[in-house]
């Protein structure tokens, strides 16, 4: 397991059945999502979920980051999934009419199945 | 329409100072009555404005000022409550003496387009009533974003 610290937020990442699992903790703002897409990069290529549980708010530099991946894996051979979305996380999403652009899964499992 | 500035914050334009800037505006809209979701969306709407003028504005300089007013403001009349009790709202200023733009070039994008970057113009005019973008009257530098937020029944805490 990878653990990076910068600012509020906190990220690891583990690889389970060769899928990239990435947990932030913490908000995802302007000062985070660097670090976040860092840690997204190092998937490119194959199967990443993002696990959201962790992460009580997102802002617009967030979703870029998270278009950005799914952008990079739509162009090669990879996959994003987004779960445990809670519902002000969600809410962002639905402001900038993204909900139906990504994978959202409800849970974690149901993110390694899709 | 009685108006009383009730904070004034001064910030530098460094990304780790968002969650705190949230967080105040947060709890400001909290005691004046907003419900959790409205207190949320004030929050987003800070923090979008206070990352374009870090971005945009100042370049990514972390070192630059940026000021926030909140004011807690009555008798805004709308359609709704003109017969009624006026309604009160939450007033937010931001203000910086990042280089000046012409207010009628900031606008939102096309949201079809699937991009990274470019929304947070459109989060701001989404979750805020009333969005005005102006340059700072008597100086040569600096733009000014006034945002209203009426707290109507729907957006006040139950």
């Amino acid at each position: 397991m990878a653990d990076n610290v910068l600012g509020p937020l906190s990220v690891s990442s583990r690889i389970v059945n060769d899928v990239v699992v990435i947990t932030p903790s913490g908000d995802i703002d302007l000062s985070g999502s660097p670090l976040l897409r860092q840690e997204l990069k190092k998937g490119q290529g194959k199967k990443i979920v993002v696990d959201l549980a962790g992460v009580p708010y997102m802002d617009s530099s967030g979703l870029a980051t998270l278009v950005e991946a799914m952008q990079a894996s739509r162009r090669g051979s990879g996959q994003l999934v987004l779960c445990n979305l809670s519902e002000r996380v969600r809410s962002i999403f639905a402001i900038a009419k993204l909900e139906t652009v990504f994978k959202l899964a409800a849970t974690l499992d149901d993110a390694m199945a899709k | 329409m009685s108006t009383q500035t009730d904070v004034r914050l001064q910030l530098p334009s460094n990304p780790l100072f968002l969650s705190g800037a949230r967080e105040m505006v947060y709890q400001f809209a909290s005691r004046s009555g907003f419900s959790d979701e409205a207190c949320g969306q004030l929050a987003l709407a800070v923090d979008e404005a206070l990352c374009n003028v870090m971005r945009h504005g100042y370049g990514k300089a972390p070192d630059r000022p940026i000021w926030i007013s909140l004011a807690f403001v009555g008798g805004v009349a709308t359609p709704e409550t003109q017969h009624q009790n006026p309604t009160e709202a939450l007033r937010i200023v931001i203000e910086d003496e990042a280089r000046q733009v012409e207010p009628s070039t900031i606008k939102s994008r096309d949201l079809d387009e699937i991009r990274p970057g470019g929304l947070g113009v459109h989060i701001i005019t989404e979750v805020m009533d009333e969005v005005r973008w102006e340059k700072r009257p008597n100086s040569d530098v600096g733009m000014r974003l006034t945002m209203v937020k009426k707290r109507t029944p729907a957006a006040a805490a139950s």
